[in-house]
This record gives C-alpha cells, sequence and structure tokens, in this order.
C-alpha cells in the first residue's frame, strides 16, 4: 500500500496552460506548467511577479479553469476534508465576519458542530497570536493581522493540500520571521502537503523541501532546486553555509527573470 | 506668521464687523445693499470663526466645530427676521422665522373645524385615548393627521417597492443572464419621472382618490431605485470574496447567504437611503396635485388661501421628517452591519 501511493503523486499538473481574454486583449499567464507535488512535500514556487504564479494557484483551487492541460489530485481518505484550503494573496477576509467567525469559516460550510468549531479555530487563532482580537471584525486590524486570520482559516479548515499565495508578504520583518517558525514548526507536526507562493528566496529555501523556479511571462517552470537541508528545520538553518549557497544559487538564476519582467513591463 | 491666530487681527475684524453693520443701519444702507452687507457679513464672520478656531485648544475643538455648524443657521434665520422687520424682504413671500414657529404651533395645536384635520393628530387626546385603550378613538384621530397620512404613505409604499426591489436586483445580480434581458428596461424606466405615472395609477385603481394609487407610485419610485442599487451590488462584490468562499466549501443558497448578501449590504443601503428621499418627494408631489390629507396637501392648501407662514410650516414639518427618517434608517443600518466602520 505504501508502494503505490508513493507511485502517485498528490498533485499532478500536465502542461498547464492559461489565457486570459477580455474582448480584444489576451493575456498568457501560463504556458505548459508541469508540476508534481508528493503527499506531505512543502513546495516553494518563486517568479517575478505577475508570472502567473496566483492563476497556477486558483487552477490548482478548482476556482478557475485552465485552459489546456489536466490537473490530477489524489483525494485523501477521510472525505469530510475539504481537498484545498487557499491562503489568498489578497487577504479576503470577510469583512462581515469577526475574527472568531473568519476562521471558523471552513468548519461551518463543512457542517463541523459548533461546540467543536469554536474550540478548534480559537486554538488556531491563538497560534497566530490574535486572541485579543478574537471578536474584532476586520476593519479593526491591520494588514498583516488581516493575513494571519486568513492563515488561520486555512489551517482551520484542516485540508488535504494547503495552497499559501504570499502569506508573509505583507507583514513586517519580525512578525515574519515568527510565523516562518511557526509554519515551520505546524508543517513538522503535520507534515502536509503545502503550495507556497512566496518572493522571498530565503523564505523558500528556509520552508521547502523543492523551490519551483518561474520565469517570466508567459509563465513556464525554469528550474527545480531540491533544497536537502535536515529536517526538522528551524531558524538556525539560516546561519549555515549550505543555505547561503542555496538561496544564492536561486538568486542567480531568478535576476534574470526578474530583469526580462522589468523590461516587458518598461515596454508595455 | 504664526499658526496660533493673532488676537489683534480678530479684534480688528470685530470691530469691522460692527462698523460696517452699524454704518449701513445708520445711513439707511440695508435696504438697497441688504446683498452686500449680508456678503461682506458673511466674509466676516468667516474670517472671525477661522481666527477663533485656532485659539481653540484641541480638546474643545469637536465642540467648536458643533457650535458652528448650529449658529450658523440661527444667525441664518435672525439675518431673515431683521432683513424682513426691516422691510428688506417682503413678509408675503418670505413670513419671519418667529411667524413660521407660531404657525408651526397653531398647526400642532389646532384643530381644524373647517376640513377636521390636523397636523399631528392632537397628540394630547391620542395619548389620553392610547391610555384608556379606546382604539375607536385613536383610529379616528389618526385619521384626521396630516402628518400619519403622509408617514403611512411613505411606508408602504417603501416597504411594497423595497422588498421586491431587493429580491428582483439580488436576481438580477447573481445571474447575468437575467441581468442581460432586463437591464436595458430597467435602465429605460429609470429615467422616467415617476410622477408621470400617476395619471395612470389613478386609472388602474378602482378607488382614484384612495390611498391606492399614491401608494403605488411611492411603491413602484422605490422599487427602481432599489432593484438597481442591489444588482450593483450584488455585480461588484470583490471576486476574491466569491472565491474564498467557494474554496472554503459555500455553494448555492449558503454562498448567498455568507458571502452575496452581506457583500452586496452596503451598496444595498445606499439605494435605500436614496430611494427613501425620493419616496419622499413623490409623496409630496402627488400631495399636492391629488390628495385631501397629508403634509404635502396641507402645505398647498395654505398656498390656495394664501397663508405663507403656514406653507412654511408645511415645509419645516416635512424637511424634519426627511431628517428623521433618514436618522432612523441610519440606524437600521448600523444594526443590520455592525461590521463597517463608523
Ligand atoms: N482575471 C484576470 N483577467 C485578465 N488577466 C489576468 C487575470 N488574472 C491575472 N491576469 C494576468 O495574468 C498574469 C498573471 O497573473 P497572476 O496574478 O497569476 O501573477 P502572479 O505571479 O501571482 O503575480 P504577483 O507575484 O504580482 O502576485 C498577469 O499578467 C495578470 O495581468
Ligand atoms: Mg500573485
Amino acid at each position: 500500500m505504501e508502494h503505490t501511493s508513493r507511485a502517485l503523486p498528490k498533485i499532478r499538473a500536465s502542461h498547464i496552460s492559461k489565457v486570459f481574454s477580455n474582448g480584444k486583449e489576451r493575456v498568457e499567464a501560463l504556458r505548459d506548467f508541469s508540476l508534481e507535488v508528493q503527499e506531505g512535500e512543502f513546495l516553494c514556487i518563486v517568479g517575478p511577479s505577475g508570472c502567473g504564479k496566483s492563476s497556477f494557484l486558483r487552477i490548482l483551487a478548482g476556482l478557475l479553469p485552465a485552459s489546456s492541460g489536466t490537473i490530477e489530485i489524489q483525494p485523501g481518505e477521510d472525505p469530510g476534508k475539504p481537498l484545498t484550503s487557499m491562503v489568498f494573496q489578497e487577504y479576503a477576509v470577510f469583512p462581515w465576519k469577526t475574527v472568531l467567525e473568519n476562521v471558523g469559516f471552513g468548519l461551518q460550510m463543512r457542517g463541523v458542530p459548533k461546540a467543536e468549531r469554536l474550540t478548534i479555530a480559537q486554538s488556531w487563532i491563538e497560534r497566530v497570536g490574535l486572541s485579543k482580537f478574537i471578536h474584532a471584525y476586520p476593519h479593526q486590524l491591520s494588514g498583516g493581522m488581516k493575513q494571519r486570520v486568513g492563515i488561520a482559516r486555512a489551517l482551520a479548515s484542516d485540508p488535504e493540500i494547503l495552497l499559501m499565495d504570499e502569506p508573509l508578504g505583507a507583514l513586517d520583518a519580525q512578525t515574519r520571521t515568527l510565523l516562518q517558525e511557526e509554519i515551520l514548526r505546524i508543517w513538522e507536526e503535520r507534515r502536509k502537503t503545502v503550495v507556497y507562493v512566496t518572493h522571498s528566496i530565503e523564505e523558500a529555501v528556509l520552508l521547502g523541501d523543492r523551490v519551483v523556479l518561474m520565469t517570466a511571462h508567459p509563465g513556464t517552470q525554469k528550474a527545480v532546486f531540491p533544497i536537502p537541508l535536515p529536517r526538522p528545520r528551524d531558524l538556525k538553518v539560516m546561519a549555515t553555509a549550505e543555505f547561503g549557497e542555496l538561496t544564492y544559487t536561486i538568486w542567480e538564476a531568478l535576476r534574470g527573470e526578474v530583469l526580462k519582467a522589468m523590461k516587458l513591463l518598461g515596454e508595455t | 506668521m504664526n499658526g496660533k491666530g493673532n488676537p489683534k487681527l480678530l479684534s480688528l475684524l470685530t470691530l469691522l464687523f460692527a462698523l460696517w453693520n452699524g454704518c449701513l443701519t445708520l445711513f439707511h444702507g440695508w435696504t438697497a445693499f441688504w446683498w452686500l452687507g449680508l456678503g461682506v457679513d458673511f466674509l466676516l464672520i468667516v474670517g472671525i470663526a477661522e481666527l477663533i478656531g485656532k485659539r481653540i485648544p484641541p480638546l474643545y475643538a469637536p465642540l467648536y466645530r458643533r457650535s458652528l455648524s448650529v449658529s450658523f443657521p440661527l444667525l441664518l434665520f435672525l439675518a431673515w427676521e431683521l432683513l424682513v422687520r426691516g422691510g428688506v424682504l417682503s413678509p408675503d413671500w418670505f413670513p419671519p422665522p418667529s411667524r413660521i414657529v407660531q404657525a408651526l404651533w397653531e398647526l400642532i395645536t389646532k384643530f381644524d373645524e373647517f376640513s377636521k384635520t390636523s397636523l399631528l393628530g392632537r397628540p394630547w387626546l391620542l395619548l389620553g385615548a392610547a391610555w384608556g385603550n379606546r382604539p375607536e378613538t385613536v383610529k379616528e384621530l389618526l385619521a384626521e393627521s396630516h402628518l400619519y397620512a403622509t408617514l403611512m404613505r411613505v411606508f408602504v409604499g417603501f416597504f411594497l417597492g423595497a422588498t421586491p426591489g431587493i429580491l428582483l436586483g439580488m436576481v438580477m445580480g447573481v445571474s447575468p443572464t437575467i441581468r442581460t434581458m432586463i437591464d436595458a428596461t430597467l435602465s429605460a424606466f429609470y429615467v422616467l419621472p415617476k410622477i408621470a405615472i400617476f395619471p395612470i395609477m389613478m386609472l388602474i385603481f378602482p378607488d382614484p382618490f384612495g390611498e391606492g394609487p399614491k401608494i403605488a407610485v411611492v411603491a413602484i419610485s422605490v422599487f427602481f431605485l432599489v432593484t438597481i442599487n442591489t444588482m450593483v451590488g450584488v455585480r461588484d462584490i470583490e471576486p476574491v470574496y466569491l472565491e474564498a468562499g467557494r474554496n472554503y466549501g459555500a455553494s448555492g443558497f449558503r454562498l448567498f447567504y455568507h458571502v452575496i448578501l452581506p457583500g452586496a449590504l452596503p451598496v444595498v443601503f445606499a439605494g435605500l437611503r436614496i430611494a427613501l428621499g425620493t419616496a419622499l418627494i413623490v409623496i409630496i408631489a402627488v400631495e399636492f396635485v391629488r390628495a385631501k390629507t397629508g403634509v404635502g396637501f396641507l402645505t398647498f392648501y395654505y398656498w390656495e388661501i394664501l397663508s405663507p407662514e403656514k406653507m412654511y410650516a408645511g415645509l419645516v414639518v416635512v424637511m424634519v421628517l426627511g431628517v428623521l427618517l433618514t436618522a432612523g434608517l441610519k440606524k437600521v443600518e448600523q444594526w443590520v452591519m455592525p461590521w463597517r466602520k463608523p
């Protein structure tokens, strides 16, 4: 049994392309993008702005149809669990629900009884450090705090696959580091399959088992870097020479793409 | 230049103000130059208020602002009163505020024997009847009240128009097909001045002079405004909220209840606010034309018998009504949407 589940990746995206066309304009966001993610793998995607990272996550979540290509996701053993839960780049925390209601939303939609739902939501709110704001509405929170609500909402709904779109992008450096530690700790506990989009190479190397580098416009896969840093990891790993080498190698490869992306923007 | 407001300048301006008004009065300049006099007065008052504002400690700033916004209309009334008494403005067109207040008091306290009506339905009797549990008397008293007649038309019409308006707007917002089908037609009706359909309503209803056509015009005006606003509210919800809703397992009715409805509410309420104002405009206009009760009728009636101060009293009642209704809706809004920034 162990053997068969190894053979099938948790996610297999084959030859995905995505073209947005509103009226006359056509934007090719993704071209022939293929990716496999193993069960329990923490996969990071890095790429220049506008290369289709968010579009790819939306396609994985079934929120956006791909123009061509196929997505196969192996369902888990518990049919009650959602397949994917997304942390949106734009937070997407409901302004009309309190922090508690937001975090418990996925569970509520799944029909988890209220008492249980509240307990689970509460514990996740504590873990992201928002206990004081449990009954606050989002307009009372800062951008970073809203994103922590988004993260807690995704974690609380306990999905097969966690999709995170630049979840720490809006945070200050200190909170960011704290939450990176927290994410590492949570992941070591559960070993969930994670697809994690970030702009920060350090973050990708710190968190990921592999880092996928995407090209600019249209997004394709440029290179994959396995991160052989030992698990369980913590922030200490960032002080090692190996960490520095890995980040530098990835940056070398990424630099060309970023320059290309900036030139493309300049032309239009 | 220091930002603290120069006390010397302040005294100078105050002196100028006194001199200017004194001279105009002394040389009987008001009759010919009243508009110039008021204009200069206004500028001087703005200057004085500005200078005082700079010297007010921040703690009292809100109080200062509130007293500014209250005292300006009072000053306006004072100027009005003085201009009429001084013979500059004709009391036939602009009865002085003191007489308007008097007329209002008369309207509130007196029962009109001729038309068998009163403005408020004689509240002192009303309270007694309600206290003494005499529903028949209460009914009679309410029936003679102009304010009650107008309020009922507004409320019933508003409710009858807003309810289907919200429903249709939601359906149109959710379904692009229905939206495309109905949108153009709706927009055409939207630009039609609703008062224009009043004759048709009078034709349709068996009793053309009864309440039916009046309420129907209000309801129809409200309906179009609310429908369009609700549709826009639903259509313009940030797509990412819908995505989040769907991603976390909401669909169908639950997506509607948890995401679409609350997401559209702010715009829906904006529509309700506009619709309420419009309802008031429409009902007053209808009452001008064809009614035997209502605040609009009352105002028009006093035009017919040439009693300008009572006309103005009618306007005051309409204004107060508008302010109170809007404030009430605001309260409902805060209650329904506690999550909005205050
Ligand atoms: N709904 C849409 N309609 C039209 N074009 C779109 C739409 N969504 C995305 N695009 C285009 O597709 C491309 C990829 O967008 P996407 O949001 O996936 O990029 P991204 O990699 O997430 O960028 P960033 O790092 O800045 O978040 C962009 O050029 C964008 O303009
Ligand atoms: Mg993005």
